[in-house]
């Protein structure tokens, strides 16, 4: 239950009326701030007080709807293992003529991506943000043009226009020099550009751009029917297809009002780790790359495509796509292919072990690993990191404990063990995700022996209802996702919002390189694995 | 690392034996959707990607495997038995419209590969050529454009030791400089527009460009404010490979047209 005295402690702080309501979940609390000079204090109220932390940051354009105004919606959760799974919206509004919002990015680090997009997407400014550099749009974008305010047509093209060199964070000094690397990359990644500053090879700067691989999705979900737009949510991001699928079917389902079967909830679960699988085993083998390991590199790569295979038998789909669907699962796991699961995942289990064992035994690996690309607790913490980065830094969350949802929203799920480390570094990321396999591959186990035989969906009358919010917090193999979507009038949607953990984690990246030598950054940016194409959208 | 020669030699050989030999894909596995009767057909709001259209005077149904993501949601519900989804992969053509599939009677497939009665006849000028100087070797410099990575992934796998493409004489280079043709995928970002165009132009000519998945082939995302929607709308395509993603071997398959060494397939309704 909503918590009250959080209510009284921000009508204490607050100059204007502070207006509770319960939503969008029933556990959850949304909290309208009627001045916007509040909204400073009560983020205080909630990330000092509180120890809560932002979750996401979705702005809206409502202007043609009877406020006639844009909306803010700062969203936190509590940072504290074992808290209650709840968000706190904190909603301002914001005068369409001159749409200005106070910064927040100097009390909450946390919030420096989220205000610049929104800057850059909706032309809301965040007045006192110390870097409002241009984020999602780049060189060229002509000014006032805001590609998620309602009057604009995503489907046209904007001309370029002539533009300046974008101005990167750089030092100057006597031998400093700058080392621009991409966005195009070496080998088979995702675009990104970087930008070091260093002095012989200890990096003094990082300055990292990205949004290279900026889809427009979010705009092009929007006016379309919810169900046709999941085959765009599930294509997001190809290694967290599961994850942002099963994110979007949760604010879907909430929105519709109905509570998928118990069958359906286990599947999800399972192809959720089965995700986490493939994609931690593949990253431990990737973090090898770094060290100049080859021989785990192509183990990692052999255990992962032997997963892969494994997910094309059970989906038809090498990515796991096409599983979950709004209202359920489309596949049914057979008991034949159950038993394929578990002895795959018995046999990838001894080959993982045997593989970690040659890990932990070569000195040159380990010695390669330890103390490289340092986050600090505090820095995690500052900056809402998400998942194996922030549990390698000592931030006990996961959200399939902390938000439960999949087959831990079931009443009889599985206890999940929390892995963590202390140390921060390449290693202590590569054992919580080593330790985290070994879970995954226990749950799996516990989710087969749960299931029975049921219904695996549920029908989704269309149109949805309309003006409803859904939230939902997923853990992905790369942390916590929030998802928020909200349905117009005619049930189509309004807005979907998308925060991936890569999202907040980029940042933590260009701080642990800034720890670590020029030769070392391919390392410690394998051992973090993010995702562009999720961050970017 | 004894350990490790021991650990390596018991693993033993993994790599597959593709193209020499044919892949079945799983049974559940969602290739080409195979269209089975002339009527109760599945209109094309069906489709969340616009893959399937009708000619409003005939009435024809279209299917543009280019779009297609195989999510098989054409094949569900009232339209099972109607349309199901084949286990045909290698779909890879040399021009966009090959990929446009009219349904005109029953049973849409693939015809068997058939060896084409003069395969130099067809081939395209820039592949001839490309065969002509580089043999059957070829260098590639992969450009992502904004892929959701799905894509990106199975091109590492085509490097993993199950795939192992460098047997087949071909590899991935870190420059553009080094590389022989590019393997696209995404739908050309606004944002890297330029990134993209300077890495093709840095290619020597004669150069190959391969598109992969469906959003390389203006699937999915189209125009807009973020996109330039395909790899066509910034420099002639060799060889388009469909999938969302396409698995590794429908890749390889793809990349062996592009070189010439494997014939496209006429992907019609002629049975």
């Amino acid at each position: 239950m909503v918590d009250p005295t959080l209510i009284n402690a921000l009508q204490a702080k607050a100059m204007g009326t502070v207006d509770a309501e319960i939503g969008p979940r029933p556990s959850d609390l949304t909290v309208r701030l009627s001045h916007i000079d509040d909204l400073l204090v009560a983020a205080e109220v909630l990330i000092k007080q509180y120890t809560m932390a932002l979750a996401t940051l979705v702005a809206t354009d409502e202007t043609a709807m009877p406020d006639g105004d844009f909306k803010v919606r700062y969203v936190f959760e509590p940072t504290t293992a074992n808290a209650p799974d709840w968000f706190v919206t904190l909603l301002v509004s914001v005068d369409a003529a001159c749409p200005e919002v106070p910064s927040l990015t100097t009390m909450i680090p946390a919030a420096n991506w989220h205000e610049r997009e929104m800057c850059d997407l909706f032309g809301i400014v965040p007045v006192g943000h110390p870097d409002p550099r241009p984020l999602v749009v780049h060189d060229g974008w002509p000014k006032g043009v805001f590609p998620l305010r309602k009057a604009f047509d995503g489907s046209q093209r904007v001309p370029v226009e002539p533009a300046e060199e974008f101005p990167h964070m750089v030092t100057e000094g006597e031998g400093v020099f700058e080392i621009p690397v991409g966005p195009i990359h070496a080998g088979i990644i995702e675009p990104g550009h970087f930008r070091f500053t260093s002095v012989g090879e200890t990096v003094l700067l990082l300055d990292a751009r990205l949004f290279y691989t900026h889809r427009g999705l979010e705009k092009r979900m929007e006016g379309i029917s919810p169900l046709d737009a999941f085959c765009i949510a599930e294509r997001i991001c190809g290694v967290c297809s599961v994850a942002h699928g099963l994110g979007y079917c949760e604010a879907l389902e909430q929105i519709a009002g109905v509570d998928i079967p118990y069958r359906a909830r286990l599947i999800r679960g399972i192809a959720l780790e089965l995700e986490r699988l493939y994609n931690h085993i593949g990253d431990v083998g990737n973090v090898c790359a770094g060290a100049a390991f080859h021989y785990g590199t192509a183990t990692g790569a052999r255990l992962k495509e032997r997963l892969q295979q494994m997910n094309e038998r059970i989906a038809g789909n090498r990515f796991l796509r096409g599983i979950i669907i709004p209202g359920g699962v489309r596949l049914d796991l057979t008991s034949h292919l159950l038993e394929f699961i578990s002895s795959t995942l018995l046999q990838t289990l001894t080959d993982f072990d045997s593989l970690m064992d040659r890990i932990e035994a070569n000195p040159s690996v380990v010695e390669r690993f330890d103390d490289t690309g340092i986050l600090q607790n505090q820095t995690a913490m500052d900056l809402a990191v998400a998942g194996v980065a922030a549990r390698a830094s000592g931030v006990n969350r996961d959200a399939r404990r902390d938000h439960p949802h999949g087959a831990f929203a079931n009443a009889d799920s599985p206890q999940l063990n929390v892995m963590t480390a202390s140390a921060g570094d390449a290693m202590a990321r590569v054992m919580v995700r080593a330790q985290e396999v070994r879970e995954s591959i226990r749950l799996v186990d516990e989710f087969i022996r749960r299931l029975k035989p049921g219904p695996i969906k549920i029908a989704i009358a269309d149109p949805l209802p309309g003006d409803r919010i859904g939230i939902s917090a997923i853990e992905s193999p790369r942390g916590e996702a929030v998802h928020w979507l909200r349905t117009d009038a005619n049930g189509r949607v309004d807005r979907y919002h998308l925060r991936s953990p890569s999202y907040h984690n980029w940042p933590a990246v260009a701080l642990a390189a800034e720890t670590a030598i020029v030769p070392d950054f391919p390392l410690v940016n394998k051992s973090f694995e993010l995702c562009y194409s999720c961050t970017d959208r | 690392m004894l350990r490790i020669l021991i650990n390596a030699l018991r693993t033993g050989v993994v790599t597959t034996r593709y193209p020499d030999e044919p892949s079945l894909p799983p049974e559940n596995f969602r290739g080409q959707p195979i269209f089975s009767t002339g009527k109760n057909l599945p209109p094309p709001e069906v489709c969340p990607v616009d893959a399937l259209s009708q000619h409003s005077a005939t009435g024809v149904r279209q299917l543009d495997l280019a779009r297609c993501v195989f999510c098989g949601r054409c094949a569900e519900d009232q339209w099972v038995g109607a349309v199901t989804m084949g286990r045909d992969f290698e779909l890879a053509a040399r021009r966009r419209s090959d990929l446009r599939i009219e349904i005109m009677t029953d049973d849409t497939r693939i015809p068997e590969l058939q060896p084409a009665l003069n395969p130099e006849a067809d081939m395209d000028q820039v592949s001839s050529e490309i065969r002509r100087v580089l043999g059957r070797s070829l260098h590639l410099r992969h450009l992502d454009a904004g892929s959701c990575n799905a894509c990106d992934w199975e091109l590492t796998a085509l490097l993993n030791p199950v795939y192992d493409i460098r047997r087949l004489g071909i590899d991935f280079v870190a420059s553009p400089r080094h590389a022989d043709g590019v393997v696209i995928t995404g739908p050309i970002t606004r944002n890297l527009e330029t990134a993209v165009r300077r890495t093709i132009e840095a290619i020597p000519d004669p150069r190959i460009v391969i598109a992969v998945g469906a959003c390389a082939t203006g699937g999915i995302f189209g125009e807009g404010y973020a996109n330039l929607g395909g790899v066509d709308q910034v420099h002639p395509v060799d060889v388009y490979i469909p999938g969302c993603p396409p698995r590794p071997e429908a890749i390889i398959y793809g990349i062996m047209v592009a070189l010439g060494r494997l014939d496209a397939r006429q992907l019609s309704n002629q049975g």
